[in-house]
């Protein structure tokens, strides 16, 4: 009888044990997520430090020539940043307007029909893989808008962006979407009720108090459009130049970190620690626009 | 009460004008958003039927079965094909058991406190650090500082850690939609955490596990960036080892160290190139890219389609 019940208390011990084991085992996993974005940072910190030994950081931030690769070596940021912001204004400027006026009409307008067909489908256009787009970029649209602008480059900016805002339309479309249609029905109700057109409901309610979703889809967007490599890298040719015309061929970070890694630069020389200056500015510009967003969405969520 | 009736006829004509602008104004939008929709979904259509006819000549079996080469005829995607598959599965192997078990914790396990708190931040941050960067950290720290090298097991991991919020996120809805009456029935049968976790909630949310472990698949498919990164190899004109052999010990770990290349790195190799006839082979990649997404996606979907249909909590 003591011998079962011993044998009962060391089965339970075991148990016990075990329960410890997977649970510390799952804790470890589940903090991956926190060492992976620790080792991102350390990593670009690291190699950034070993940069600005060789250049300095007033350098870096002002200096408008880029040119790490040649014999007289620049290594001054702002023709990447001004390339990245081009081309992300370009893209926006297509995939904001397109992309709200899409989420209003699937939201408000659309028959069931339309929206059940057009949503997976805008869904799927995220999962195609960016190098296509490039394709299309390089090959199919700067051809055609060569008709009607008989100056523009081979390479520009003006091609990628329109391609990278046509492709993320859909993470604005579907996230805005998805923020109007939790609007509650009574809000459109009471606006109908008082004699309101689907439209002026739209855009004076439902806007209105879907607008922290609505943000959110645009900060989503922004932080794609800067950070979308491909495209760029394919279609914008890759000489860095300081200027804000989207007409122009130009470079921006990501692209500038494909040109360095498809050549053979050596490790620890300062190109290679270029990379990850250039990294690190791109990480802090997206990890600024995420703190943004949810600033904004904090600041106006309505709760209903 | 006869300021109701004295409205002047000329200001019913006003209001009548008024509610029929607004009227307008509402189809005017109607039509305006689906002329939007109309451009969006047709230049992608267009775009990918353009695709499909510039690379058809060039989807035959022996653009599967040859090296890239030289001569633009000739080459084919053996290599990338190959070299994707065996990415893919390292990245699998790595993500799945990672991203399930970090979403265990997160919707069993843990507690509300600071380090749970720091721990969903961060997955909501990395899902939204551009791909390139997670390059950057997979060349200081996996070719470099753990000395992997330009292999591909150095690209599977990279793309694991890419796709592991999608895995994390996913797999937690799955959990989630397990409804507590489950848990519960479990617990007071005397099941341990761990029991209830294996023997229930995994099995019944299986199918929303496999659902997003597709899409993030199908996501770390079509990379390029940050396999770029890594420094992979454009021009490889041979296989890795294979993996299995005929003679002992069967099963061999070379190709782990192996050079490797994949096919959107193929693909941008061809579109880089000034000779067009490479385009050619650069749209047969891509159509051959599309469609390994498109059918990882349907098949998702389907997933998703049957799951609701059958499973009535």
């Amino acid at each position: 009888m003591a011998n079962a019940f011993e044998g009962r208390l060391a089965h339970k011990f075991t148990r016990n044990i075990k329960e410890r084991v997977i649970e510390s085992i799952l804790f470890l996993m589940a903090f991956s997520a926190v060492a992976i974005t620790v080792a991102i940072l350390a990593i670009l910190v690291v190699e950034s430090l070993g940069f600005f030994e060789h250049v300095s950081i007033f350098e870096f931030l002002t200096g408008t020539v880029w040119s790490p690769l040649f014999a007289d070596a620049h290594y001054g940021i702002l023709p990447l940043l001004a390339g990245t912001l081009t081309v992300a204004a370009v893209a926006l400027a297509v995939a904001i307007p397109m992309g709200t006026i899409i989420a209003i009409y699937l939201s408000e307008f659309a028959p069931h029909k339309v929206r059940e067909t057009v949503k997976p489908f805008l869904e799927l256009l995220e999962s195609v893989p960016t190098v296509v787009f490039g394709y299309f970029a390089l090959l199919y649209f700067t051809p055609f808008l060569q008709i009607f602008m008989p100056g523009l480059p081979g390479f520009n900016m003006l091609a990628p962006g329109i391609v990278i805002g046509v492709f993320i339309i859909p993470y604005i479309s579907s996230v805005a979407e998805d923020a109007m249609r939790a609007v509650p029905m009574a809000m459109r109700e009471g606006s109908y009720a008082m004699g309101a057109t689907r439209f002026q409901t739209a855009i004076r309610v439902v806007t209105p108090a879907a607008i922290s979703g609505i943000v959110a889809a645009y900060v989503l967007a922004v932080s794609r459009a800067i950070g979308e490599t491909m495209v760029v890298a394919i279609a914008a040719g890759l000489q860095p130049k300081f200027t804000f015309n989207p007409m122009e061929p130009a470079a921006t970070i990501t692209a500038y970190i494909v040109q360095v890694s498809l050549g053979d630069v050596e490790h620890g020389s300062v190109a290679y620690q270029s990379i990850f200056a250039a990294g690190l500015v791109l990480v802090v510009m997206t990890l600024a626009l995420n703190v943004f967003g949810h600033v904004m969405r904090k600041r106006y969520r309505e709760i209903y | 009460m006869s300021s109701y009736t004295q409205i002047s006829p000329q200001r019913i004509e006003e209001m009548r004008a008024l509610i029929g602008q607004r009227k307008l104004r509402d189809h005017m939008f109607a039509i305006v958003g689906l002329v939007c929709m109309l451009i969006a979904v047709l230049t992608m259509i267009a775009s990918f039927a353009s695709l499909l006819f510039d690379g058809w000549s060039r989807l035959t079996p022996e653009f599967f079965t040859s090296f890239p080469s030289r001569r633009a005829a000739d080459a084919g995607i053996l290599s990338s094909w190959v070299g994707t598959t065996l990415v893919m599965l390292v990245t699998m192997l790595a993500a799945v058991p990672l991203g399930i078990g970090a979403a265990i914790y997160l919707e069993e396990y843990a507690k509300q406190g600071i380090v749970t708190d720091i721990i969903e931040v961060n997955v909501t941050n990395l899902a939204g650090v551009p791909s390139i960067i997670y390059g950057l950290l997979a060349l200081g720290l996996f070719v470099y500082i753990l000395g992997l090298g330009e292999s591909v097991l150095a690209a599977g991991l990279t793309l694991a850690l890419l796709i592991l919020p999608v895995v994390i996120v996913s797999t937690r809805e799955a959990l989630r939609a397990v409804p507590s009456t489950i848990r519960e029935a479990a617990y007071a049968l005397g099941a341990t955490r761990w029991q209830m976790v294996s023997d229930h909630l995994l099995p019944y949310s299986r199918g929303g596990i496999l659902t997003g472990v597709i899409i993030g698949m199908s996501r770390a498919i079509g990379e390029t960036a940050p396999i770029i990164t890594i420094g992979a190899l454009t021009f490889i004109a041979f296989l890795p080892p294979s993996p299995v052999s005929a003679e002992p010990p069967f099963i061999n770990f070379d190709w782990l160290f192996a050079p490797f290349t994949v096919l959107p790195i193929q693909m941008f190799n061809w579109v880089s190139r000034p000779d067009p006839a490479f385009a050619v082979n650069a749209a047969a990649a891509g159509v051959v890219l599309i469609v390994m997404t498109l059918l990882m996606n349907g098949f998702a979907i389907y997933l998703r389609y049957q799951i609701r249909k059958t499973i009535k909590w």
